[in-house]
């Protein structure tokens, strides 16, 4: 699971009113290298979530994002070679994400978050 | 079509409870290969496949957009984890990636992906079967529609709305016992054009990839439900696109 996912994703319990960001618990991160495209991270940035991007890739023993970013910060290469490794080539391959209002754990195996709800969850 | 801007057969991983592709999976990718050119000039960032099976289609996707779609991000979704699996070793197979959830349709994504998917590709469990056979483990989930196979497609079609971005495009199979007509009026309601992209009949069967999209002048006209010529005009247009629901309507008319 890269962090752009992690981006994406919010608790979807039953109730949960503030389901995001999801925390993440850390087994295995692996890195894995992709081809860096500005015009898709110029795309990205205003989808993104700063604040829990910088939490998230933190947890995943990377601390090289801005706390703060701006879309002018795109014109920069240094900053969007940050910002394509936080989002893109960082992998949680195990761990979990946890639910930040009911502490609900949604397992990550094998790089794959498994958000299926049991009944009384739904 | 060169093959290689698709899946490749003997390269998709299988497993006993994940559905293999099948006429409709290659219905849908022949829509997608179809729609190839307007897909590279739409510059889609996210694609994302809802019940995504063996892998087939994201795959196929990944690889026909390719380098010329360079700033594309994949997501795909199944409630069937062995179904995830399945993907991870297809995708993988071919030298591309998608990011997979196990979730329904896309929940838990709903709220962040809101108005952000350029594209939306479904092939939903779309047989009619009893209400209490869908969504159940296994490979039963893979087609079990309830009535009128519309279960899933329906609560699709809702997230759909959500998920799409102004410029989405959705593409989802249906078959003619879904009521496809139907389904494109619903949708137009919402402020979607539609248009088949691939149609395919067997014996018993007809076969449809649909294809959705925001009109601008339909979300004018859904609400002004007092003008004169549209709806009656879109019903029309509508029914004559599907040729065989006619011919579905009488015979389960006939049968009930
Ligand atoms: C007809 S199969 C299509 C598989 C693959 N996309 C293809 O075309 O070959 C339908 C898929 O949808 C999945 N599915 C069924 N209900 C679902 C739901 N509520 N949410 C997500 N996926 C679902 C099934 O597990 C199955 O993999």
């Amino acid at each position: 699971m890269r962090l752009l996912t992690h981006n994406m994703l919010s608790s979807n319990i039953k109730g949960v009113v503030n389901g995001f960001p999801l925390r993440i618990e850390v087994e295995k991160v692996v890195e894995k290298q992709v081809d860096f495209n500005p015009d898709f991270l110029k795309n990205m940035f205003s989808k993104i979530e700063w604040k829990p991007l910088v939490d998230a890739s933190r947890a995943m023993g990377y601390a090289e994002l801005p706390e703060e970013a701006e879309s002018s910060m795109l014109d920069s290469h240094d900053f969007l070679q940050r910002f394509h490794h936080a989002l893109l080539e960082l992998h949680l391959e195990e761990g979990a994400l946890i639910c930040p209002e009911t502490a609900r754990r949604f397992p990550v195996n094998k790089g794959i978050p498994n958000l299926l709800l049991h009944e009384d969850e739904v | 079509m060169s093959s290689f801007r698709t899946a490749q057969i003997h390269l998709v991983s299988s497993h006993r409870e994940v559905y293999e592709p099948c006429d409709d999976s290659f219905a849908l990718v022949d829509a997608l290969l179809a729609e190839r050119v307007n897909l590279l000039n739409h510059h889609p960032t996210l694609c994302l496949e809802v019940g995504c099976g063996s892998g087939y289609v994201i795959t196929s996707l990944a690889l026909m957009l390719g380098k010329e779609a360079s700033g594309a991000h994949y997501i795909a979704t199944d409630i069937n984890p062995h179904a995830i699996r399945v993907t991870q070793e297809t995708l993988e197979a071919h030298g591309v990636h998608a990011e997979l959830v196990s979730t329904d349709i896309a929940s838990g994504l709903e709220k962040r992906l809101a108005g952000s998917v350029d594209v939306l590709v479904v092939n939903p469990p779309y047989v009619p079967t009893p209400e209490d056979e869908v969504g159940r483990d296994g490979i039963a989930s893979a087609w079990a529609g309830g009535e009128n196979g519309r279960s899933v497609i329906d609560r699709i079609l809702l997230v759909a709305d959500v998920l799409l971005s102004d410029k989405g495009w959705l593409y989802m199979v249906t078959l003619t016992a879904n009521n496809p007509s139907q389904i494109c009026l619903q949708m137009r309601e919402k402020g979607y054009a539609s248009r088949i992209v691939v149609q395919r009949s067997t014996e018993e069967e007809s076969l449809h990839v649909i294809k959705f999209w925001k009109d601008a002048d339909l979300q004018v006209d859904g609400k002004e439900s007092t003008h004169k010529t549209g709806p009656a005009r879109v019903v029309e247009s509508l029914i004559s696109q599907f040729p065989r629901l006619s011919f579905w309507r009488n015979n389960s008319n006939t049968n009930r």
